[in-house]
């Protein structure tokens, strides 16, 4: 079973990392940028 | 105010849907779901990769069809751009969740952690060619030459996902065909086996279309900044200074 946990594992926790990436640089860009019309 | 392309609500309940069905494919597969008799317990991992697999394709598909749509001057507009940069991020995220899923499950079952196989090497060659299209996509040049530059790679790196879904058809392969076959009734899984691929599907689906549109906020956002990231930086050093901005730039 450490075959199947290990899949599963990387998957979950790579797409966590990846969304919380994502929604940080966005963040970190609208902090940097004046609000603006088209968001 | 204009609204944005995909409202608020909308990406919260992808995200919400995301989360749910992901830990109910994760229970069942882990919990539910039986051994098989050919595979034992490492059938389990059904849930996660051909998910994962469809999706990294699902995403190239996406960079393709936006690739076409800027490159047509009928329809070329900046967004078509932003999409498929965002869409080939995402799915090389995939991509590469599936060499690596794919790679454990090979571990035990086949022996071995990799094998050049038909269907190993086309997918690998696929990951490389969309890690190529974001290298080029940073390549320095102006909006335009590098949106049209993009394009036309994505397209060519695009011809391969035909080779890598049919290469377990056209040569003989270490790694299986496809698991269900529609078309032939003997072709099938145990009703727990079919949930289980489907709560997959649903779940990494909904995670794939949520980071899709983030990504693509993300990209409009970095669009931006670059247009106006230096004009920022700029009244940012006059406010510090104090400087009248008419004489930023003039000589001491």
């Amino acid at each position: 079973m450490n075959y199947v946990y290990a899949g599963y594992s990387v998957t979950f926790v790579v797409l966590a990392l990846y969304a919380l990436r994502v929604v940080l640089r966005g963040r970190a860009l609208r902090r940097a940028l004046p609000p603006a019309d088209d968001r | 105010m204009t609204r944005p392309p995909v409202p608020r609500w909308v990406t919260r309940s992808l995200g919400l849907g995301a989360v749910g069905f992901s830990a109910a494919a994760v229970v069942f597969g882990l919990w539910v779901m039986g051994p098989t008799a050919e595979q034992g317990d490492y059938s389990r991992l059904l849930v996660v990769h051909p998910p994962v697999a469809t999706y990294a394709y699902v995403g190239f598909g996406i960079t393709a069809l936006a690739s076409i749509l800027y490159l047509i001057p009928r329809t070329r507009r900046r967004e078509w751009d932003l999409l498929a940069g965002a869409s080939a991020e995402v799915g090389v995220v995939f991509c590469g969740l599936t060499l690596v899923t794919g790679s454990i499950w090979g571990r035990p079952v086949w022996g071995v952690w990799w094998t050049w196989d038909a269907r190993l090497t086309a997918e690998a060659l696929l990951f490389a060619l969309f890690l190529g299209y974001l290298a080029l996509r940073r390549v320095p040049a102006s909006e335009e030459v590098r949106s049209r530059r993009c394009a036309i790679a994505a397209l060519i790196a695009v011809l391969d996902i035909p080779v890598d879904h049919y290469a377990t058809t056209w040569w003989q392969t270490l790694h299986q065909g496809s698991s269900i076959d529609l078309l032939q009734p003997d072709k099938h899984l145990d009703t727990a086996h079919n949930v289980g691929l489907l709560l997959g599907f649903i779940g990494l689906g909904l995670a794939f279309a949520w980071l899709v549109i983030q990504r693509y906020r993300v990209e409009k956002l970095e669009a931006r900044y670059e247009q106006e990231g230096l004009d920022l930086a700029l009244e940012a050093r006059r406010a510090e200074g104090d400087i009248p901005s008419d004489r930023v730039g003039a000589p001491v």
